[in-house]
């Protein structure tokens, strides 16, 4: 057998989980005859757990009120942004901030139920999880746009890791929704629902909420709602809401 | 209904405030210098906005500005911060684990790194980028960022542990 070289770097890799899989076996093997190198890796790996268990729960802290980016005088959708992003870590759900966000609220407690039961009901379907699967996404496009009525775009989350897995029609009581399934590597699945709304809608920030362990960043845009569930954390689930945003608002 | 620019860029930028206090609270070891260290990135990040294209990766690109922020601030300011250990422990919420020596002795310990190290020990170990990404914020090679951050876990693995720091260490292949 042959002698395995491993450089610092691929040391490193191996630390963050970045080597392709048949690298990181050889490394793993490697490891197995170097103990001073084992041992850094070790010393390494723990590091990092100690630099989320130390610094993580800085994200879920209130955020002052002085890190408000800009001048209060301007930008209403800022401040709701802001808003939208304390009550996002500080978890108040009962927050208002002005007349007409209540009318959005009705709208957005709607969607964010039947976003998280859908989530709740599907995500977890090992032979059925969607209707239409990816393999023919054009013609899942056509379907569900034609039965919301509006010209739907599917976003593609693999930069953020996360393939399509396909989608499905569902009823509401206020009309049909879409569903989109993603799922990552290690099979954690992530949904987007999505309807439109009879009402006029106005514009929202991301919003979060949680319905029975099912983490949700919702935002309505005019009359259409979006919804992003998954059991992921809130700062992943985030991650990926904003690339589904910025894709849907090019 | 088409929102300015800077609200949009703002509705986008607020969502990784978090994400900016909890690494300047890493980077900084105090938890008001963290917060005024986030608080002069947003200010010049908003400023600066339309430098920023909708569509590129914006947590890059805010983390880009905060390094430059910061190290702006270690060449004026070239006086060191020095935080009593204790308040600078007390500051930190409680983690739910039992590990709250190790958490004290790394938070010590991440401060009397050099900052080129500390920063990508960060953003790789803790925001969890890329080799790349590093790079690409701290605007350096990509064997600079590996070096450093060899260098970086090694000098961390050493003063935790109490040995005396390796004199010289290996050269990154």
């Amino acid at each position: 057998m042959s002698e395995i070289v491993v450089s610092e770097s691929e040391l490193q890799a191996y630390v963050d989980g970045r080597l392709s899989a048949a690298r990181n076996i050889e490394v793993a093997q490697y490891l197995l005859q170097h103990d001073a190198d084992a041992q850094r890796v070790t010393a390494y790996r723990r590091q990092n757990e100690l630099l989320q268990a130390a610094y993580d729960p800085v994200l879920t802290q209130p955020v002052p009120a002085a890190l408000q980016p800009g001048k209060p005088r301007r930008m209403p959708l800022q401040r709701y942004a802001i808003a939208a992003a304390l009550m996002a870590v500080s978890g108040f759900a009962g927050w208002q901030l002005h007349a007409y966000v209540a009318a959005e609220r009705a709208q957005s407690v709607y969607l964010v139920r039947v976003a998280a039961v859908a989530h709740a009901l599907y995500s977890p379907e090992v032979r059925h999880p969607v209707e239409v699967g990816a393999d023919q996404e054009e013609h899942l496009v056509r379907w569900l746009s034609k039965r919301l009525g509006t010209s739907l775009k599917i976003p593609h989350l693999v930069p953020q890791g996360y393939s399509l897995v396909g989608g499905r029609l569902l009823p509401g009581e206020r009309g049909p929704g879409a569903q989109f399934m993603y799922q990552d590597m290690k099979g954690q699945r992530l949904t987007l629902y999505v309807r439109v709304s009879k009402e006029a809608g106005g514009q929202t920030a991301f919003r979060f909420a949680q319905e029975n362990g099912v983490g949700v960043f919702y935002w309505l845009d005019g009359q259409i709602g979006y919804a992003l569930s998954g059991e992921s954390n809130r700062a992943e689930l985030l991650r990926v809401a904003d690339a589904v945003y910025r894709q849907l608002n090019p | 209904m088409n929102r300015p620019a800077s609200e949009v860029f703002a509705a986008h930028a607020t969502q990784y405030i978090p994400r900016l206090r909890r690494y300047a609270r890493a980077l900084t070891g105090d938890a008001s210098a963290a917060d005024d260290l986030v608080q002069d990135t947003l200010e010049r990040a908003l400023v600066k906005h339309s430098l920023w294209r909708e569509g590129t990766d914006l947590r890059a690109w805010l983390f880009t500005v905060m390094h430059n922020v910061f190290v702006n601030q270690i060449r004026s300011a070239a006086a060191s911060r020095t935080v009593p250990m204790d308040d600078a422990i007390a500051d930190l919420p409680h983690p739910q684990t039992t590990d709250r020596l190790e958490i004290r002795d790394l938070d010590t310990a991440l401060q009397a790194l050099p900052d080129e190290q500390r920063t990508v020990l960060l953003l790789v170990g803790l925001e969890q980028m890329t080799y790349d990404e590093a790079a690409r914020v701290l605007e350096v090679p990509i064997g600079t960022v590996m070096s450093r951050l060899s260098r970086g876990r090694e000098r961390l693995r050493r003063l935790m542990q109490g040995m005396p720091e390796a004199a010289s260490l290996k050269v990154v292949k």
